[in-house]
């Protein structure tokens, strides 16, 4: 059985969760703006220019974590451009989200070319490097698997605990929460609505550009313009997936990274001679679809997403 | 009354003005809140109760005038200054996040957003020694979606206590509640008073304000038009105050009924949710007679009202419209049949909230009346719709105005309008005041007893028994789906109609085939 030998080996899982990094940020990312009651479409854009600016930085010199806070950056002033489109002006969350991802994918490549005119292969840098955490990595299956990846995927899986904290365990996370359950009982207590939502809209994209920014200074060493290649459309399908909450989201982005993952694998075996290629790329997402419609059936979904808030208003 | 010291307002509201488009909501109102006292401000509805409150809360800003607390300013349009100085509201539509639970929509913005961690355990156990306090029992760890519309009340209350209010503004609260729920509510009020609140409490119910309040404030198109010692007044006056003139109930002539228009035979429908489906029902609705029907809510009137409306096909039984068997049933069918409906949530399916007036009148009958070859025909339409406010007596800045920004009162009356206009054969009128004023009630009954004499065929639901009793020329009671016998106006009295309504009487009278 060659199907029971790759989901048995630590160098799968260790792919899996290598592919899932990318996902879990930007999903944390999009959860927050979501739970904040804002769609936002922008995220496939930001990812890009989250790639790009994280890898630019440091191919300017600054060193890989400084490369990370400048993709932050750039994905917080992105989401405040959403944000104030969205959420005081109160246009179609819609229409602001996909026009943002035009524009931050477009004004990444025209930066590229700018920063870059005469080259043909985009240059390298030192990409973050595996770090085999002490005593953990030794652990026979889990430690090659979960321990010995990059310091960014110790951060993704950080960061769900951190949104999951904050989210149930602080008052900041219940003012997120119920802006995205009723806008008016916020303001009704005396906290503005506004506020709340514009910053989850920016933060939420700065863990998205950080996602972007796991492309090119983890998974690979340099950025290339069609590398982002739709994740940030299946988070978005991740955050429905994991009903809104940062855990079974998680447990989502490693599932599609899984499948992901197999399909490569059984290409390289005897049913990969067989069946074309492409088919096997579809898998991870035919297999998303179906987890979808089983998963979110009773999802509760935040009462005030994509509702605007306009203060004063009956 | 004893006790309230006037002399030191612990509230001030100066010449407060307020519009909202040419709409003037509030004009040049000025009064004085005083230490342990309940100032009831009574209103039709439009008459700029909630907008005052609102601004006062600093939901609104107000385009003139000042709000003055424990001798302090109060910043405009600030909610959380409001809070701050220890002003609580409870609104009448609720602001509660119902997927949220009790305890956390109370503690939602009482904790600094940049404290580290919610304290769960010390915010329930205030909420419980508040809940005991002031009588007000709730589960602090209950979902809102769970409660029912008293307990989310309860929850509203404790939102300010638990904010330390000293002032508690209550927009119109008995509305959503049963008498019993009404009782108690009034005894948490009295512990705050006797704990040294000081209360506002919007209504139109005059008995209540007569029950709770030391005095009593008037206000008629937005204007303060009368102030009254409780103890000094009464109901007349202050009806009479209210809507600036003498009503009365309509007095209604013996009914002339002629032929059966609608009838149901041994018919049964699906039960919609837990809500219960008509149970082998039997139901005539005569031309020029007003049928109603009592009950307590969700015992199947929902069943009869859609199944009427044609959002339900009967499950069996015979079902006859002008003496011919229906076959096909859908609205379109219904509309067609002449069949005119007040929709129990003139909210939701009585109007669409962002249409216009214009909009909002011709929903029925746009491509019918107000089309030619696939056109519309706005300037029709808006004819029509400006007729309709003239002669309903709408009050709103225009045909152009979107529906939402007007009150209930004025919204139904538009409904009411959009319904009569076209000589309906058959009326279905679902609540059709429920949060209505005296003013607004009386009218709308007066309409409908008008239309019933031009030879409508009326069905009239109501959980307000007195209301079915003014009104019906014959009633059923609905319990569990079921429906009574006929009794004729007058061969009743509540008593009995209660014990139909609790489900007992139907022994030995039930159709089952």
């Amino acid at each position: 059985m060659e199907l029971f030998e790759i989901l048995t080996s630590a160098a799968f899982w260790a792919a899996a969760i290598r592919i899932a990094s990318p996902l879990i940020f930007a999903t944390m990312g999009e959860l927050i703006c979501e739970r904040a009651g804002v769609l936002n479409l922008g995220i496939e854009g930001i990812m890009v220019a989250g790639a790009f600016a994280g890898w630019i930085a440091v191919w300017a010199g600054l060193p890989l974590w400084g490369g990370v806070s400048v993709a932050f950056l750039v994905g917080v002033g992105l989401g405040g451009i959403h944000s104030i489109l969205s959420v005081p002006f109160g246009l179609s969350q819609h229409v602001v989200g996909i026009g943002l991802t035009l524009l931050a994918t477009s004004a990444t490549f025209y930066t590229y070319r700018v920063m870059l005119p005469e080259v043909s292969t985009p240059p390298k840098i030192d990409a973050f490097q595996p770090f085999h955490i002490p005593f953990l990595s030794e652990i026979p299956f889990f430690g090659p698997a979960l321990f010995q990846q990059t310091a960014l995927t110790y951060l993704a899986f950080i960061l769900v605990g951190v949104v999951s904290f904050t989210l149930y365990r602080t008052p900041l996370g219940l003012a997120v929460r119920a802006a995205g359950e009723s806008p008016a009982a916020v303001a009704a207590q005396g906290l503005s609505v506004t506020a709340i939502r514009m910053g989850a809209v920016m933060i939420g994209s700065g863990c998205m550009a950080v996602g972007g920014a796991f492309l090119t200074m983890s998974a690979f060493d340099s950025f290339f313009f069609d590398m982002v290649n739709g994740r940030g459309w299946i988070c978005i399908a991740l955050v429905v997936f994991g009903a809104w909450r940062p855990g079974k989201a998680l447990f989502g982005a490693i599932l599609f990274a899984a499948f992901d993952a197999l399909q490569i694998r059984l290409q390289q075996t005897g049913i990969g001679a067989v069946v074309p290629y492409q088919v096997f790329l579809m898998m991870p997402y035919i297999l998303s679809i179906m987890a979808l419609i089983v998963m979110s059936r009773r999802a509760e979904v935040p009462a005030a997403l994509m509702v605007p808030f306009n203060k004063g208003e009956r | 009354m004893s006790g309230v010291e006037s002399a030191h307002p612990v509230l001030r509201l100066q010449n407060i003005t307020k519009r909202f488009g040419s709409v003037t909501a509030n004009e040049a109102v000025t009064f004085d809140l005083a230490k342990g006292e309940v100032i009831a401000l009574l209103g039709e509805n439009g008459a700029g109760k909630t907008t005052l409150m609102n601004i006062l809360f600093g939901q609104y800003t107000a385009d003139e005038g000042t709000v003055t607390v424990f001798g302090n300013l109060l910043p405009p349009g600030n909610p959380r200054a409001a809070l701050d100085a220890g002003v609580g509201m409870v609104h009448q539509h609720f602001t509660l996040a119902e997927n949220l639970t009790v305890w956390e929509n109370i503690v939602l913005g009482a904790q600094p957003l940049h404290a580290p961690r919610l304290r769960a355990g010390a915010a329930k156990a205030k909420i419980r020694a508040l809940s005991e306090e002031f009588q007000l029992k709730v589960d602090p760890d209950a979902k809102i979606g769970a409660l029912t519309v008293g307990e989310r009340q309860r929850v509203e209350i404790l939102k300010a206590l638990y904010r330390d209010a000293r002032i508690l503004i209550l927009d119109e609260p008995t509305a959503v509640l049963t008498p019993q729920e009404t009782d108690a509510l009034f005894a948490t009020l009295r512990t705050a008073i006797d704990l040294g609140l000081s209360i506002v409490f919007i209504s139109h119910k005059l008995h209540e304000v007569m029950a709770i309040s030391n005095r009593v404030l008037v206000l008629r198109h937005g204007k303060l038009v009368a102030e009254r010692a409780t103890l000094d007044t009464d109901r007349a006056e202050l009806s009479a105050l209210m809507v600036g003139a003498e009503t009365s109930a309509p007095d209604l002539a013996p009914a002339t009924p002629g032929a059966a228009l609608l009838t149901l035979c041994d018919l049964s429908t699906p039960s919609i949710g837990t809500a219960p489906g008509l149970r082998h029902a039997n139901l005539a609705l005569r031309a020029g007679q007003i049928t109603g029907l009592a009950g307590v809510s969700g015992n199947g009137q929902a069943a009869l009202s859609d199944l009427i409306s044609g959002l339900v096909t009967p499950q069996s039984g015979q079902f006859e419209i002008a003496g011919n068997t229906v076959t096909t049933w859908s609205p379109r069918n219904a509309i067609g049949q002449g069949i005119a409906r007040i929709p129990e949530d003139r909210h939701k399916t009585g109007t669409i909230a962002d249409f216009d007036l214009t909009e909002n009148t011709i929903l029925e009958t746009y491509a019918t009346q107000f089309s030619k070859r696939g056109w519309m025909n706005w300037r029709k339409a808006k004819a029509h719709a400006e007729s309709l406010i003239e002669t309903y007596d709408v009050r709103c800045s225009g045909p152009d105005a979107r529906i939402r920004l007007l009150s209930g009162g004025n919204m139904q009356k538009l409904i009411l309008g959009r319904v009569l206009e076209n000589a309906p054969r058959i009326i279905l009128a679902n609540q059709p005041v429920r949060g209505l004023d005296i003013g607004a009630v009386n009218y709308v009954h007066g309409r409908l007893a008008a239309a019933r004499d031009a030879g409508a065929a009326v069905l009239l639901i109501s959980e307000d028994l007195d209301e079915i009793m003014r009104l019906s020329d014959v009633i059923h009671v609905i319990s569990d789906g079921r429906l009574s016998p006929e009794f004729v106006r007058g061969t009743m009295q509540p008593e009995q109609l209660g014990v139909w309504m609790a489900g007992d009487g139907f022994e030995g009278h039930d159709h089952a085939a």
